[in-house]
C-alpha cells in the first residue's frame, strides 16, 4: 500500500520512482456485502471510508458505472466555506469545516486546503444588511466571520474595481477567513486509497441497472458486472438519483438535474488569495496554485443531464468576471466544461433513510455538494450504520417538504433552479 | 440551443426564459388532499431523455410556450403555443 511521508518519497525518488504501488485495488464484486454505496464521487467515497473507520463496516462495496471521482467531485471549483444563515445549515457545514481542517492527516494525503479565506461582495445597503445578519448568525453559531469595509477590500483584494464608477460599486464584504479552497480530485483519491486499505471494494465500471427486492425490501442491486446483495444500499449518485431511483420504482421525488458550467483561464502570476463572490450577480472566482482563475456562477436554468451548458450563461459569467475584475478581460479561456447538478426544492440535501426499506439516501446538494464531502459522508455512514441519523443530518430528511419543515436558505420555495 | 418560437422563428436561447416541468397537474383548489399537493408542488418525474416544458419567449414576442426537448442531448424535438398544446399547468 502506497504511504506518503517525507522518506517514502525519497526512498522512491532514488529508485526512479518505478515502485509506488496503485493507491488501491481493482477487486471484482463479491456476490453480497453488507452494505453497497452507489456512487464512486466524493460523497460515496467518504462515507464507504467513515463506514470502515468509524463504524467497523468494512464488507462495503462502492459501485462506480464510470471511474472514481468521474462526476461532480472532478467538476466544481472547489471552494470550502460554512457561511450560511439558517441553524441546520450552519451546524452542517461547519462540522464538514472542521473535518476539512484535520483531512491530510486523517487519511494521510495531501488535499491541499487552504484557508485562504472566502469574500462574499455586497453592492448595496439592503444586501451589506442581509450578509452582515448572516455574518451575525454565523458568529452565533461559533462561525468565524467578519465585515470588511470597502477600504479593507480595495487592501486586500487589489485586482476587484472598488471604485464609485464601478457598474455596481462594492458597499462591503462578508469574509470568512477559515474558509477556502481544496484540491478536489485528491479528495476523491485520498478517501479511496484510505477506504481500499480498511477493506472497501472499489469497483469501477459496474453500473447500477436494478434493484432487487423481497417485497418492498431492498436486497441488492442488479448491475453490468451480475448481481450483488447487500443488507443495506446506500445512493450517493447527485445528479443522478432521480434515474437511479426510477429503476427501483420511484418515478417522482424532489429534484431536478440542472448543468452547471465552470471555467479555467489560463495560467498568470499570482492575482488574487482569496475566494471571492460577486452579488451583484452571481460569480464565485479564485486562483489555483497553477495560477489559472477557476470561476463558474449561475445555473443554465434549463433540465439537463447532458455535461455540457450553453453560451449565454457562459457570456454572462464572462461579464461578471470583467465587471469585477477589469484586468482579467483579455485573459484567455483554457477549458470549460458542465456537471449535473441534483438540485432539491428547497436548496439543501437530503441524508436519510428510505424511502424503501434496506435503501439510504443521500442527494440533492445543489452546487454546494464539494464542501460538503467530509459531513456528508461521516453521517450518511452514521446514519446507514446506526439506522438512525446523526444530529447534523437529522434535519435534513426526505418527510420535511410535507412536514412544512423545508430549510431554504434563500427563500426561493419549490423552484429548483433557483437555489 | 436555438429555440424556433411559433411566432418569431428560430432564436437564441438567451431570449427565453425556463418555466419547468410542463406534465404537473394542479389539484382543484378546493382540494384538501394532502398528498396530490405535496406531489404536485414537490415532486418532478425529472426524466433524462424527453421532456415537456415551458418556456416563455421573455425577450420577443412573449408567448408561453409548451417545449419538448432531450435532457441528454438538449435536441428539440417540438415547439408549439402553451394555450394550444396538451400540457399541464404552470407553476
Amino acid at each position: 500500500m502506497a504511504e506518503y511521508s517525507a522518506l517514502s518519497l525519497l526512498k522512491n525518488a532514488l529508485s526512479g520512482n518505478r515502485d509506488w504501488k496503485p493507491a488501491w485495488r481493482k477487486p471484482d464484486p463479491k456476490p453480497r456485502y453488507d452494505v453497497i454505496v452507489i456512487g464512486g464521487g466524493g460523497h460515496g467515497l467518504a462515507t464507504a471510508y467513515y463506514l470502515a473507520a468509524e463504524h467497523g463496516i468494512t464488507n462495503v462495496a462502492v459501485l462506480e458505472k464510470g471511474w472514481l471521482g468521474s462526476g461532480n467531485i472532478g467538476r466544481n471549483t472547489t471552494i470550502v466555506r460554512s457561511n450560511y444563515l439558517l441553524p441546520e445549515s450552519l451546524r452542517f457545514y461547519e462540522f464538514s469545516m472542521k473535518l476539512w481542517e484535520n483531512l491530510s492527516h486523517e487519511l494521510n494525503y495531501n488535499v491541499m486546503f487552504s484557508q485562504r479565506g472566502v469574500l462574499n461582495l455586497a453592492h448595496s445597503p439592503g444586501q451589506a444588511d442581509a450578509f452582515i445578519r448572516r455574518g451575525n448568525a454565523m458568529r452565533h453559531g461559533g462561525v468565524d466571520a467578519e465585515w470588511l469595509t470597502p477600504q479593507e477590500i480595495a487592501r486586500k483584494v487589489p485586482g476587484l474595481d472598488t471604485s464609485g464608477s464601478a457598474r455596481f460599486p462594492i458597499a462591503g464584504g462578508l469574509l470568512q477567513p477559515r474558509a477556502g479552497t481544496a484540491r478536489h480530485d485528491a479528495v476523491a483519491w485520498g478517501y479511496a486509497r484510505a477506504a481500499d486499505r480498511r477493506g472497501v471494494d472499489l469497483i469501477e465500471n459496474c453500473e447500477v441497472t436494478g434493484f432487487l427486492r423481497d417485497g418492498d425490501q431492498i436486497t441488492g442491486v442488479s448491475t453490468t458486472r451480475g448481481d450483488i446483495r447487500a443488507k443495506k444500499v446506500a445512493l450517493a449518485v447527485a445528479g443522478s438519483t432521480s434515474r437511479v431511483l426510477q429503476r427501483a420504482g420511484i418515478e417522482r421525488f424532489p429534484i431536478e438535474s440542472h448543468v452547471l458550467q465552470a471555467f479555467v483561464s489560463e495560467a498568470i502570476k499570482p492575482f488574487v488569495n482569496c475566494v471571492v463572490t460577486f452579488g451583484a450577480g452571481h460569480l464565485y472566482m479564485s486562483q489555483s496554485d497553477k495560477g489559472g482563475l477557476v470561476f463558474g456562477g449561475s445555473l443554465d436554468f434549463y433540465n439537463s443531464y447532458a455535461q455540457r451548458g450553453n453560451l449565454p450563461a457562459a457570456e454572462d459569467v464572462m461579464s461578471e468576471i470583467c465587471a469585477m475584475f477589469p484586468a482579467v478581460a483579455r485573459l484567455r479561456l483554457l477549458r470549460s466544461w458542465g456537471g449535473v447538478m441534483d438540485m432539491s426544492m428547497d436548496g439543501s440535501p437530503i441524508i436519510t433513510r428510505g424511502p424503501l426499506p434496506g435503501l439510504y439516501l443521500n442527494c440533492g446538494w445543489c452546487y454546494g455538494g464539494f464542501k460538503a464531502t467530509p459531513a456528508s459522508g461521516y453521517s450518511f455512514a452514521w446514519t446507514i450504520a446506526r439506522d438512525e441519523p446523526h444530529a447534523i443530518n437529522a434535519p435534513f430528511t426526505l418527510s420535511r417538504f410535507e412536514r412544512g419543515a423545508a430549510i431554504d436558505e434563500t427563500g426561493h420555495g419549490p423552484t429548483p433552479k433557483l437555489h | 440551443m436555438l429555440i424556433d418560437c411559433p411566432h418569431c422563428g428560430p432564436r437564441d436561447l438567451a431570449e427565453f426564459s425556463y418555466q419547468g416541468d410542463a406534465t404537473r397537474t394542479r389539484p382543484d383548489p378546493a382540494s384538501t388532499d394532502t398528498k396530490a399537493w405535496l406531489d404536485y408542488v414537490y415532486n418532478r418525474p425529472n426524466p433524462a431523455g424527453l421532456h415537456r416544458e415551458y418556456w416563455q419567449h421573455a425577450g420577443g414576442c412573449r408567448a408561453h410556450l409548451v417545449v419538448e426537448r432531450d435532457t441528454l442531448t438538449h435536441e428539440i424535438r417540438s415547439v408549439a403555443f402553451a394555450r394550444s398544446a396538451d400540457s399541464g399547468d404552470a407553476a
